[in-house]
């Protein structure tokens, strides 16, 4: 547990190497930045289409196109849900080829 | 179809869920119960014989608290994902969200979307930080570097609220469902989803209740699929056709309801926009917020995190979850506007006042008899039930763990305790909140339960979510700050939901509302946010300096993984 390591002070040392490390700082940095802004892009997204019921309800009632029953809500609605799906996967693609070497690279220089 | 199935097998895999139950009263119960479906309970119980197989093979996997909470973190992220699905994906939303559709059309989107829509925020500012700060349960994470002893019975307190919550509304669910779908009385009912549940946790733990999601999810989204590409393929796989025919059925239906031509045509094509669902501007966005960070603070849902051995597997169960959760909802759609075409249009289905026979949440039930039989209505009905018996075990596990772990293991005992006592507690208490759930499910069967999964969510956005978030994000944050402001957000949402329409008005039987909208989060949450923000930051306490000091090392922790308990912890 860090409990006991802190106690141990196994930690404090390894700490302020790892922080003092400008990979570190650059991997936190960047990685704040995107998630940020993929919560942003998600909130707006999501609010944007809840107001859109609270304020505009006939908007959304309309007809895709002229004789057509499926409304302009629908594809609106399940385009919801699909660039919520989409966002989880752009961030785990980024994660994957970008965060997680840098992490692998700061951890095996601290770990020696 | 039920005549075929010999009545003596029947019988003896009754005797065989039920054995110390009179099977006389069953038989001979009330009429409002539908006919004994055979089908149904012939299919529940092969579930219940796999499911119980898993447990025993689980059982002797588990001889460590870490197997208990956490499967020992050796779940994969493709299994968590998928279990992930099967702990989130309630009857509430199967049976709920297509009856909803069935009646109202497009409004059951609306709760799709909010239910969705958690899952990326958990995953961009949650997931990872979690697996590498906490072992087994989300108050490890938020009491990181702050005082042991508050911080963990703040959690515990809001686990148990949120758990409870949940679970009566899943128990009286679960009742109710198996009422109408088995023909078995209340009270049996859940009683066999108390006894059910207790066997999964109580000896295979988190092995047997992860495995017993991941079977569930399985089922469930192969049903719904099936479900959804039957409705479809009757119209030709063309969804506008399927929905013009929705919208002239239920312009047909305000028509023989005595309606001019003009107003039934202008009904039936209401069910394609928002309706009646969200009354005002103030909660639509409350109910928004607690949906969306209510996920993202739920106990039972944070626990899975630690099933995984690291960040990445974490990161991977999320996108599976979310993928998984979305294709279901957009099925949910497909097969709630099949209900109004398939069910609403037939007779053999409706009660005389031209509501569906066995209650509203019967949608996607007839759906099943309506595309596959007896025998498909016999499957989903397994799956209805077996979906909330995946969903109690998670939340039983998560209530156990808050009450060992953090109270008995970390309060009372100072993290001294060995990991057998922690087991042996958690067990006691899985009987114990089994035993609560019962009779909180029996205590409650006349009420209007439908606002407890939404005050369970609301109290997890306004409490859980920013403990969370800020202990893990702000340097700031205190002990102090995130136990006062916690607690301000779950006893502000408490006495909202109270004074609000849904018990102030349908459960006391008062004429107005003191809260006059549906969910108090949007009041809730920001307080939280501010009292910890305030408190903390007014906090000059000794304990203050070790809180704000702790922070860089808890941020090297959270951000590479270095230190984190892996599944190397035994």
């Amino acid at each position: 547990m860090s409990d006991e390591e802190r106690a141990a002070g196994l930690h404090s040392e390894r700490v302020a190497r790892i922080e003092a490390d400008p990979r570190y700082q650059k991997l936190v940095r960047r990685r704040s930045r995107f998630t940020w802004m993929l919560t942003g892009i998600m909130l707006v997204v999501f609010f944007g289409y809840i107001l859109l019921i609270a304020f505009n309800k006939e908007f959304l009632a309309q007809p895709i196109s002229p004789g057509s029953a499926t409304s302009l809500g629908i594809p609106i609605g399940i385009g919801v849900i699909l660039i919520g799906i989409a966002l989880t996967g752009v961030y785990v693609r980024r994660a994957n080829s970008d965060f997680d070497p840098m992490t692998k690279s700061i951890r095996e220089d601290a770990e020696k | 179809m039920k005549e075929r199935l010999s009545p003596r097998l029947g019988l003896f895999l009754f005797v065989l869920i039920l054995p110390t139950m009179a099977l006389a009263d069953a038989l001979t119960a009330e009429a409002e119960q539908q006919r004994t479906n055979w089908p149904a309970i012939l299919m529940f119980a092969a579930f219940v014989i796999a499911t119980l197989g898993v447990t025993r093979w689980a059982a002797s996997r588990v001889k460590t608290a870490s197997d208990f909470y956490t499967a020992g973190g050796g779940i994969t992220g493709f299994q968590n994902g998928l279990a992930i699905a099967g702990d989130y994906m309630s009857a509430a939303s199967f049976l709920g969200i297509s009856a909803q559709i069935f009646t109202d059309g497009y409004d059951g989107l609306i709760y799709s979307t909010g239910f969705l829509v958690g899952w990326p925020i958990i995953l961009f500012l949650l997931a990872e930080r979690l697996r590498n700060l906490g072992r087994y349960t989300f108050a490890d994470v938020a009491s990181f570097r702050f005082a042991q002893t508050p911080v963990r019975l703040f959690a515990s307190f809001s686990t148990l609220a949120v758990v409870l919550f949940y679970l009566i509304a899943q128990m009286v669910g679960a009742g109710q469902l198996i009422k109408l779908l088995f023909g078995l009385p209340y009270g049996y009912a859940v009683a066999i989803v108390g006894v059910l549940m207790t066997c999964y946790v109580l000896f295979g733990g988190m092995v047997a209740t992860t495995w017993v999601q991941i079977i569930k999810a399985v089922l469930l989204l192969g049903a719904a699929t099936f479900m959804a590409i039957s409705v479809l393929a009757s119209f030709g796989f063309s969804p506008d056709a399927l929905f013009a025919r929705a919208v002239q059925v239920k312009a047909d239906m305000a028509a023989a309801a005595g309606a001019a031509p003009g107003e039934a045509a202008e009904r039936g094509r209401s069910i394609m926009g928002p309706g009646g669902f969200i009354k005002d501007p103030v909660s639509a966005i409350s109910f928004g917020m607690a949906l969306m960070f209510g996920t993202a603070g739920l106990p039972h849902i944070l626990m899975r995190f630690f099933t995984v051995p690291d960040a990445k597997a974490a990161r991977k169960s999320v996108l599976w979850a979310t993928g998984w959760i979305g294709y279901f909802y957009v099925l949910t759609f497909i097969i709630g506007f099949g209900a109004i075409v398939m069910v609403g249009t037939n007779p053999a289905y409706l009660d005389p006042a031209g509501g569906l026979r066995g209650g509203g949440n019967m949608a996607a039930i007839h759906l099943a008899n309506a595309i596959g039989g007896d025998l498909f209505l016999g499957f989903v009905s397994a799956v209805a039930f077996a979906t909330i018996l995946a969903v109690v075990a998670g939340l039983t596990l998560a209530g156990a763990s808050a009450v060992s772990h953090d109270l008995y293991a970390m309060v009372i005992r100072k993290g001294q305790a060995t990991s057998q006592e922690e087991l042996r507690v958690s067990r006691r208490t899985v009987f114990g909140l089994a035993l609560a759930a019962i009779l909180l499910g029996i205590i409650f069967e006349k009420q209007n339960v439908a606002f407890m999964v939404s005050l369970a969510f609301a109290l997890a956005a306004s409490g859980n979510f920013p403990v969370l978030l800020l202990s893990v994000l702000w340097p700031g944050c205190t002990t102090r700050g995130v136990v006062v402001g916690g607690m301000m957000g779950v006893v502000l949402a408490i006495v909202l939901t109270v004074l609000s329409p849904a018990i102030w008005v349908s459960v006391f039987g008062n004429a107005e509302p003191i809260f006059p909208y549906s969910s108090p989060t949007i009041f809730s949450m920001p307080l939280a946010f501010f009292t910890i923000w305030l408190v903390s930051t007014l906090d000059r306490s000794g304990r203050a300096a070790v809180d704000r000091g702790g922070y860089l090392e808890q941020r090297v922790r959270s951000e590479t993984g270095i230190g984190a308990s892996g599944a190397s912890a035994h």
